[in-house]
């Protein structure tokens, strides 16, 4: 039998009974759509978090205060400002450091006309903005001028302008924090969530100076919160974290077998474990949802025994005139991997559709590549052929005579 | 008439030497438990080319046994079977369905079309399974039923037709292929007299003209009366052989 002919006595097979075979096929649905659609939540997962890091800017080494201890009253990190504007000079002259930004933070209510915003104010030099890649959209940003005099002007993220301002170009405009008022120098280009979940574009960024002396009413002038420093590559990552750990044990003087009283964190460290983490999870997704698809594929192998055993006389009369094994075998074979291979097309449609349909009801990003959905189609076939063959066995195997005598 | 023992088997079709059949019915005790029942007993019987044969008996006798060996659905347990010069025992499994789709046609009581396909695709399928491509397949089938006045029944499924239609469907299913030998297992035990009828004349025409050997079971004595020669079964021993008085 030629194999077109048995492509046409599976598909005859199939539409007599309909019902049978939209059922059969609703298991490879959902499973390939589970497949498809944990495939493409994962894949975002991990997009999210590649442009996380991406936005936070590249070479980036964290420095924030650690535990102290004086005598015996220990505090715990952050309790205590141990970090100095000093030490932020310092480890930008180190060769392997390409710029610092020392950073303060507050919160503070923000007016303008009669809208207002409560979100983040944060001190920063103007090297912030080149160590973490961030250009204005509109405006400008304010200068090494401004951060001396200690002027009020600041730089709005997108969401805080958008809060404040909505449609209006807030460049230009005065704005009061905490009731003190600020000229809007710029508006910054959106970054999007940071590792954390934050979103980085509510905020305000002012100079650090003017920071310290009115808004965040430090009781110790030139500290600060924490620092972001920016090797000069990835190669000297390494070396730079050593070398800020010597330079700022020796400006804290710490001697030997004292604790550090600051962290230096690299990011770099960071960002490949939460790759790595967002990596398992799509793995365990598509494992959970590739579950489903065995089920399905148990209900094949189900459906196809129940047939094979209903159609026992057909397959007598089959071999009464002329049916090699060969040829029953491709029949129900083929049945199976019809099946598959059509709920796989329905189940990859469904999952494309459901992925998008979550894209837009959540926030969650969703990314389908051809590479997940060949893969969705090859298992599909895979576990057609792996449920389908025992049947199909059963079926061939089966002696003419007994088969042409079941009633 | 030819002659009913030839001493040559150049030009017989069917030779069956001793051939012995015993099922062995496996109970829920096991292998140890088996229970052996014989059906067939040294069975010895000569078939020459274009003859129109009947085998009778009782239920029980081993008739439908015998014809499932000639038909090559089932293997003699000892002895031989020679059809058209091959020994049956030494043929694969492929090699038996190569044999019933290019060398016998089947015929049974229960007609045995395919439920829910037309005639037209029930008579093609043995050239399908021939390696004809559907097109052909069709074409040839069509042409038969043509020849055999059923082209108007051509699209109707087996369940639209009445028993003599759809044994006459059969009828042509058995033929598509040009077989040298039809099987006919109580081809009128379903149909009405005056259908019987109609159908021994088909299968008298059959063997007439195109010269078809044809082998049929049956337990009506008036549906011997058809044939050329009689075999009587029973208890799965030869216990009769003679030409019918045609």
């Amino acid at each position: 039998m030629n194999p077109l002919a048995v492509v046409g006595e599976a598909l005859r097979a199939l539409r007599l009974n309909r019902l049978r075979t939209a059922l059969t096929m609703l298991g490879m649905i959902i499973g390939v759509a589970a497949v498809v659609l944990m495939l493409a939540v994962g894949q975002g997962a991990q997009t999210t978090v590649n442009q996380a890091i991406s936005s936070m800017g590249s070479n980036l080494l964290l420095v924030v205060p650690g535990a102290t201890s004086s005598g015996a009253l220990r505090s715990g990190a952050g309790a205590v400002q141990t970090l100095t504007m000093g030490d932020a000079q310092a480890i930008a002259h180190l060769p392997s450091i390409k710029a610092t930004a020392p950073i303060n933070t507050g919160t503070a209510q923000l007016n303008y006309g009669a809208n207002n915003w409560s979100t983040s104010v944060t001190g920063v030099t103007p090297d912030y903005f080149v160590v973490r890649a961030w250009a204005a959209e509109s405006g400008a940003l304010f200068t090494e001028a401004d951060l001396r005099s200690g002027t009020r002007v600041v730089i709005l993220g997108q969401v805080t302008a958008k809060n404040l301002f909505g449609d209006e170009d807030p460049t230009g405009k005065t704005i009061r924090i905490k009731n003190s008022p600020f000229l809007v120098g710029g508006v910054l280009t959106p970054k999007g969530q940071s590792l954390d979940g934050r979103d980085q574009d509510d905020a305000v960024f002012i100079p650090l100076t003017t920071g310290q002396r009115q808004v965040f009413g430090n009781q110790f002038p030139g500290t600060i919160r924490f620092m972001m420093a920016q090797a000069r590559s990835a190669e000297v990552m390494d070396e730079a974290e050593t070398e800020m750990n010597r330079l700022l044990r020796q400006r804290h003087r710490l001697s030997e077998g004292m604790e550090n009283d600051f962290t230096v964190r690299n990011m770099a460290a960071l960002a490949a474990v939460a790759t790595g983490a967002a990596k398992v999870m799509s793995i365990m997704l598509g494992a959970i949802a590739s579950v489903s698809l065995l089920v399905g594929g148990i209900g094949i192998m189900n459906i196809m025994l129940v047939s094979v055993t209903e159609r026992t006389r057909e397959i007598g009369i089959r071999m009464a005139i002329g049916a090699n094994r060969r040829a029953i075998l491709g029949q129900f074979l083929l049945e199976a991997l019809v099946i598959c291979i059509l709920g796989g097309l329905i189940g990859v449609a469904l999952g494309v559709g459901g992925a998008w349909a979550v894209s837009l009801a959540t926030d969650m990003v969703v990314v389908i590549t051809l590479g997940m959905i060949a893969l969705a189609f090859a298992f599909a076939s895979a576990v057609g052929i792996f449920f389908g063959f025992y049947p199909a066995r059963k079926a061939s195997a089966l002696r003419p005579v007994e088969a042409l005598r079941y009633e | 008439m030819p002659s009913l023992h030839p001493n040559v088997f150049e030009d017989c079709l069917i030779r069956v030497e001793n051939v012995s059949k015993i099922y062995s019915l496996d109970t829920s005790g096991g292998a140890s438990a088996s229970v052996n029942s014989q059906v067939l007993f040294d069975v010895n019987l000569v078939i020459p080319r274009g003859q129109f044969v009947a085998i009778m008996g009782h239920s029980g006798s081993g008739k439908s046994t015998l014809m499932n060996i000639l038909g090559c659905l089932d293997t003699p347990t000892s002895g031989h079977y020679w059809f058209d010069g091959r020994d049956i025992a030494a043929l694969s499994d492929d090699e038996l369905a190569r044999v019933r789709n290019h060398n016998i046609g089947f015929v049974f009581q229960g007609f045995n079309l395919l439920k829910r396909m037309t005639a037209l695709d029930n008579v093609a399928t043995p050239l399908l399974y021939a390696g004809v491509s559907r097109a052909e397949s069709r074409k040839r089938a069509l042409a038969l039923l043509d020849q055999t006045g059923l082209a108007k029944f051509a699209a109707y499924q087996p369940s639209q037709l009445s028993g003599g239609q759809q044994q006459r469907v059969a009828i042509c299913r058995a033929l598509i292929n040009n077989p040298p030998l039809i099987l006919a297992d109580e081809p009128t035990g379903n149909l009405d007299t005056q259908t019987s009828r109609e159908i021994m004349a088909i299968f008298q025409m059959l063997n007439r003209e195109q010269g078809i050997t044809v082998v049929l079971v049956t337990h009506e004595d008036d549906i011997a009366a058809y044939t050329q020669r009689l075999v009587r079964l029973k208890d799965g021993r030869i216990v009769h052989d003679e030409a019918t008085a045609q």
